[in-house]
């Protein structure tokens, strides 16, 4: 039973940490209508910001918040620079033109960073493990996470449904000439969108880095789950980012939790340690037919497209 | 940008000198040498640029032409590039190769042209069983025969009860695989996990703590051992139960585990204290150009150079004459890092095993020593099911 819980810490940490990702990509997509591939370069950078930062000042907490500082705004650069040109173009140009900047983020790290990559390490107050249950003992830091996640969603649904800049952004969203038509300063609200999107997603990096190693091309893999999680929760809707990748996360770690023990009643000892992973990888991508076939528009629709 | 400049370079080199290319010997190397792994790659290549270098880039006379092709840690991809070094390239001698996966689909173009491949590193069960062949030649081990001296001193230590975790590829199921065949207590859990895509440990790392194993036996080559390390202190298992590895941890990675591999022991052919003179040289040399230590990747790839050169030599450089240098590779005849070895007859090294340790070196930086010696010439457990016999 604390087996169970502490999977399911695991798979809630891992899904909130999507959420993170996903919520960037989701509010790009969703509102700007653009497909951004290198979102996942920008997890990276964050990853590469706060461990470089960290090396500076000495300070976890502070080199992380430098980092969230310096992703936002090569975020809004990026944007003003580069993206703007995409927007009213097709979606396959989107694909290519940050597909390319995947390739000049990663041979960019190469140039200032180096090749070999870089670790992040924990200040000392965040590595023993916490009781949370009697004799459950659990990642101090994998717990950190979970409640920074949990925060920025509550911040993310505050500024999206309670504030002045969430309208406008809703507002763009549902109809971008009319909003532009009242006055409202479109590009400085998508330069913002984009930069706050670039934020989250080096804050999942720079989060990440302390449990992964830096390096580059880190983006690259987990940026096709998050692609899944928006398709799952619906492009566009943060709500539904949120319930649909914390539903990956457990299913990605409950599988792999127990779907071993589960085919060894049927396999061989190694047959199942074999099988497993792959199987449990696969889970995902059935989800995913399952939400496309019965609710193609995702869990969560935002209708107003 | 980089494969195509090394490829316009290349064919640049080849339309320069039509005659010229006749006169040398061409070696293919294949390795990884972008993503997360290219640093595994890079050593290789500075350690076999440093044995041409020592070599003068001659071989019995003829310069030495190298082409260096990137597998991207794909299996295709490095099938692909084998198969145009075999075809287009002309090489003599194809070498390089870290993973069992790429390795052994490259195999077969290689082989079934009658040219050389000299592995510096995979070494899958399959090449030395069944599938072993007159034109393969490894110049590290069978991945079994690591994790099987590992197993032998856990055995030692006198350990009852162990968790293996390893990565789900070809290496990954040979080194599980090896270790059970040498430790003599009880495995009470084993986990094989996606590679090369999974990172987060923390579903294996859970599974460990519910089973309270005496001792947790890994393998995670490259950056994939510094997130376990990281992963498993968080997770507070590091002072509760002993951690046991192979290929987990070297010189490349120790730069990024530092203190996390303090008193983990690994298990492993070659170590850069060994006390011979060829290995005082390449180390001395290798530190002085490039700073840092190099890596069991670096001295397999260091003896790969020497190794084609003693073929080379033997032959007199006439490079037709295959079964010739065949019969000279097959003594061994060169001054390898690691000391005097000899060869089973599946064309894999019967070798030394040793116990290595984490230290500091003078300067502070993190390093290997040799402990002990665990096994004296081992071989691989599959040399027998493969026909060939000389």
């Amino acid at each position: 039973m604390l087996l169970f819980i502490e999977q399911c810490l695991n798979g809630l940490q891992f899904g909130l940490l999507l959420f993170l990702l996903a919520a960037g990509l989701t509010l790009v997509f969703g509102i700007m209508d653009l497909v951004n591939l290198a979102h996942g370069s920008l997890y990276m950078l964050g990853a590469y910001f706060a461990a470089t930062f960290a090396a500076w000042t000495d300070s976890f907490v502070l080199g992380a918040l430098l980092a969230l500082a310096a992703t936002l705004v090569v975020g809004m650069a990026l944007e003003v620079v580069a993206l703007r040109r995409l927007y009213g173009r097709d979606h396959l140009d989107h694909v290519l033109g940050t597909f390319g900047l995947i390739l000049f983020f990663n041979e960019l790290v190469r140039l200032v960073w180096g090749p070999a990559g870089m670790s992040l390490s924990l200040p000392m107050w965040l590595i023993p493990p916490v009781e949370i249950l009697p004799g459950l003992f659990y990642p101090t830091y994998r717990i950190a996470i979970i409640l920074t996640a949990l925060l920025v969603a509550l911040f993310l649904y505050v500024l999206v449904m309670r504030t002045r800049l969430g309208m406008l952004v809703r507002a763009g969203a549902s109809n971008r000439e009319m909003t532009g038509a009242l006055g409202v300063n479109i590009s400085l609200l998508y330069t913002l969108v984009f930069g706050l999107g670039a934020a989250l997603a080096g804050l999942a990096g720079l989060m990440q880095a302390p449990i992964l190693t830096v390096q580059i091309g880190m983006g690259e893999n987990i940026l096709i789950l998050a692609f899944v999680v928006i398709i799952i929760g619906g492009i566009g809707s943060i709500r539904g980012a949120f319930i649909a990748a914390i539903l990956v996360g457990l299913i990605d770690t409950i599988g792999r939790a127990f779907l071993p023990d589960l085919l060894r009643l049927v396999l061989s000892s190694r047959g199942a340690s074999t099988v497993a992973p792959a199987m449990s990888s696969m889970m995902i991508y059935l989800l995913m037919a399952i939400v496309l076939v019965l609710r193609p528009e995702g869990l969560f629709p935002v209708s107003s497209k | 940008m980089k494969r195509l400049l090394m490829g316009t370079v290349a064919l640049v080199a080849l339309g320069a000198a039509p005659v010229g290319a006749q006169q040398s010997v061409k070696i293919g190397f294949v390795s990884t040498f972008s993503g997360p792994t290219a640093v595994i790659g890079n050593d290789m290549r500075n350690s076999f640029e440093l044995a041409l270098d020592h070599l003068g880039r001659k071989m019995a006379g003829k310069p030495v032409e190298v082409i260096y092709e990137d597998d991207q840690q794909k299996p295709e991809v490095g099938v692909q590039k084998t198969q145009k070094l075999v075809e287009s390239d002309k090489v003599d001698f194809v070498i390089g190769y870290i993973w069992s996966n790429v390795l052994l689909a490259s195999l077969k173009p290689v082989v079934d042209s009658q040219t050389f491949l000299i592995s510096a590193n995979a070494g899958p069960s399959q090449i030395a069983g069944e599938q072993c062949s007159p034109f393969f030649f490894s110049t590290s081990w069978q991945n079994d025969q690591t994790p099987q001296a590992m197993g032998t001193y856990m055995t030692q230590k006198g350990v009852k009860t162990a968790f293996l975790i390893g990565p789900n590829y070809a290496a990954g199921k040979d080194m599980l695989t090896g270790v059970r065949t040498t430790f003599k207590g009880q495995v009470i859990g084993e986990e094989l996990t996606k590679w090369p895509d999974q990172l987060d440990f923390s579903t294996e790392l859970s599974k460990v703590r519910a089973a309270r194993p005496e001792a947790v036996f890994v393998f995670y080559p490259g950056a994939a051992g510094v997130q376990f390390l990281t992963q498993y202190a968080q997770s507070g298992l590091k002072g509760q139960i002993p951690l046991y590895t192979a290929f987990t941890i070297d010189a490349i990675t120790l730069p990024l585990q530092k203190d996390l591999a303090l008193g983990v022991p690994g298990a492993q052919e070659w170590v850069n204290d060994l006390p011979n003179d060829a290995n005082k040289k390449f180390v001395a040399d290798f530190r002085a150009k490039h700073k840092n230590y190099p890596s069991f990747y670096g001295a397999q790839s260091y003896d790969a150079a020497n190794f084609a050169n003693s073929a080379v030599v033997a032959v007199n450089g006439d490079l037709s004459k295959k079964d010739a240098m065949r019969a000279e590779m097959r003594k061994a005849n060169y001054a390898s890092v690691r000391g005097p070895y000899k060869y089973g007859n599946n064309q894999f090294p019967i070798q030394n095993f040793y116990l290595q340790d984490v230290v500091k070196d003078a300067e502070g930086n993190f390093t290997l020593k040799t402990v002990t010696t665990i096994v004296k010439d081992s071989q691989d457990q599959f040399h027998e099911k493969c026909p060939m016999k000389w």
